[in-house]
């Protein structure tokens, strides 16, 4: 892709200069200006622009409640665990980065080895009281487990509502439906990543 | 005796009927210009209360009583108290000698629609809303409070500026009818829109809309309680019903500014055509109401030296030449 068009700052030439009109010193110059701004009927055009308004009864208010606006799939909301596509099982292998990232220090896990030694995740909150929604987490997450979603009402009776794991892990029924989205933010995948990413030595 | 006795009932009647009509109107219109304001801006405004949020005013009344009742501790308590009661009380008594609707006959009994028809009618309406003048006067001296006294500073020059205007753009019309009474000025403009006064005396009936729209602190002359520069002037430290009584003398004298601008200007209740005048005069108030609100939208408002400007050395000059010219002509 060609980049002058982007390296090229310079946008001076479509500048449109506002007209203004030379200041008056004399009196004379000051009552020429007043009579010609009384007579002029600047006023009423002020009038009639929001009379037009009134009358085409093009109405822009959302009603928030009832209706929402969309909000862009990159937005930084409250967090989500994701759980693997295949088996349903979490996404999350404990590897702790998100915890060590966090410049809130808002992230705290408890780990294990279960019974298949294999790494779990016992326990995973983040206090929402300190979290400044940077997205460094979901960036830094190598297995796209913590993402953020799109929930921004947060409004709740306790300042432990949406922290704990039970809270951001997408419920098996709904996983089971499959509606557990993707999220398109920091650290994932891009459109076209097929196409671009190349694959490992270790597969030709 | 029987005169007498019925005359006192007929009068504390039309007293009854005049507040609550206008109490209820001035809650009404709140509503309305929340609804213009927003339309004019692509707004909707209330929806949430009640069928298109009729009912919002009823809300607004359940807050405003409901409320706390706050007197601030270092205020001069007996007149913070009094100054709400004299806006909305001269603000009421200015009506009094306003005729709001003709005569009509009801059970019988043939109704003047004025609580007195005094022989210098215009003249005690004027007076009567300049008294109002020391509501904000004096509740934003007693608030021991910078914004408020910056409100009553802006009110004092207000006020003082406007009244000459209101005075003088009155006297060309009530040279040409010869009276001050309202039912004198309404009678003889009689007999279709030719007789208005408005064709013969378009200056005066500018100049007085302007300063009426001072006399009513409505935009482009709100100054006295603009939310941007003085939080809400001299009504900063109250709260509750104080505050609304505020409220409804200020909406109580768009209606009186609005009636007298009607009878003294358009032809007052005469009826036109097919149009009875009780129509008529409803119709031409709720122009001037719906004027209030559409130029609050439309326009800007202005300094206090612009105001002082505008009235002393443009407005003022205009309505003495505009004496001279109507007397010369009548001469």
């Amino acid at each position: 892709m060609d980049l002058t068009n982007y390296n090229n700052r310079d946008i001076s030439k479509d500048y449109k200069y506002v007209k203004v009109e030379p200041i008056p010193h004399t009196p004379w110059e000051k009552f020429k200006r007043v009579v010609k701004r009384t007579f002029s009927c600047e006023l009423f055009v002020g009038l009639w622009i929001v009379f037009r308004e009134m009358v085409k009864f093009n109405i822009h208010t959302v009603k928030y409640p009832e209706e929402k606006l969309p909000i862009s799939p990159r937005y930084r909301a409250i967090h989500e665990l994701l759980r693997l596509m295949e088996s349903g099982n979490e996404r999350c292998i404990g590897c702790g980065l998100c915890e060590k990232i966090c410049i809130a220090k808002c992230i705290r896990m408890d780990t294990k080895i279960d019974e298949n030694s294999r790494k779990a995740v016992t326990e995973y909150t983040i206090n929402f009281g300190r979290c400044i929604f940077c997205g460094y987490c979901a960036e830094v997450c190598p297995e796209l487990a913590i993402v953020h979603g799109p929930e921004y009402e947060n409004a709740s009776e306790q300042r432990a509502h949406f922290a704990l794991k039970e809270d951001m892990l997408t419920p098996i029924d709904v996983f089971k439906a499959g509606k557990q989205k993707e999220f398109p933010g920091f650290g994932a995948l891009g459109k076209y990543a097929d196409e671009v990413v190349k694959k490992t030595p270790l597969a030709y | 005796m029987c005169s007498t006795t019925s005359f006192v009932i007929d009068t504390v009647i039309k007293l009854l009927v005049i507040l609550l009509v206008f109490s209820a109107l001035a809650g009404f219109t709140t509503y309305i210009e929340r609804k213009v304001l927003a339309f004019m801006q692509r707004r909707l405004g209330p929806m949430n209360v009640g069928p298109y949020g009729v009912l919002q005013v009823l809300a607004d009344g359940i807050k405003l009583f409901a409320k706390e009742d706050i007197v601030p501790q270092n205020s001069v308590k007996p007149i913070f108290k009094i100054a709400p009661i004299i806006a909305a009380a001269s603000a009421f008594t200015a009506m009094a000698a306003i005729p709001f609707l003709p005569e009509f006959t009801i059970f019988g009994h043939t109704v003047q629609p004025i609580v007195a028809d005094i022989n210098v009618g215009i003249l005690y309406v004027l007076g009567v809303m300049a008294v109002g003048m020391y509501a904000p006067l004096l509740s934003g001296m007693a608030s021991s409070n910078k914004w408020s006294l910056l409100g009553a500073a802006r009110t004092v020059i207000q006020f003082l500026s406007f009244e000459v205007v209101t005075g003088l753009s009155l006297i060309a019309p009530l040279m040409m009818v010869g009276s001050l009474s309202l039912i004198d000025i309404n009678d003889y403009q009689a007999g279709g829109i030719g007789n208005w006064l408005i064709w013969s005396q378009p200056v005066a009936f500018i100049l007085f809309l302007m300063s009426g729209y001072a006399e009513t602190n409505r935009t482009p002359f709100d100054l006295l309680e603009h939310e941007a520069e003085i939080v809400s002037g001299y009504a900063t430290e109250y709260s509750g019903m104080r505050w609304g009584l505020f409220f409804i003398g200020e909406y109580a004298n768009m209606f009186t500014v609005a009636f007298l601008a009607s009878i003294v200007f358009l032809g007052g209740y005469n009826p036109l055509g097919p149009i009875p005048g009780g129509i008529m005069i409803l119709l031409k108030v709720s122009f001037f109401i719906f004027l209030f609100l559409w130029v609050r939208a439309a326009w800007p408002h202005i300094r206090p030296d612009q105001l002082m400007w505008l009235f002393w050395k443009v407005l003022m000059p205009i309505a003495v030449i505009n004496i001279l010219i109507t007397g010369l002509l009548m001469m």
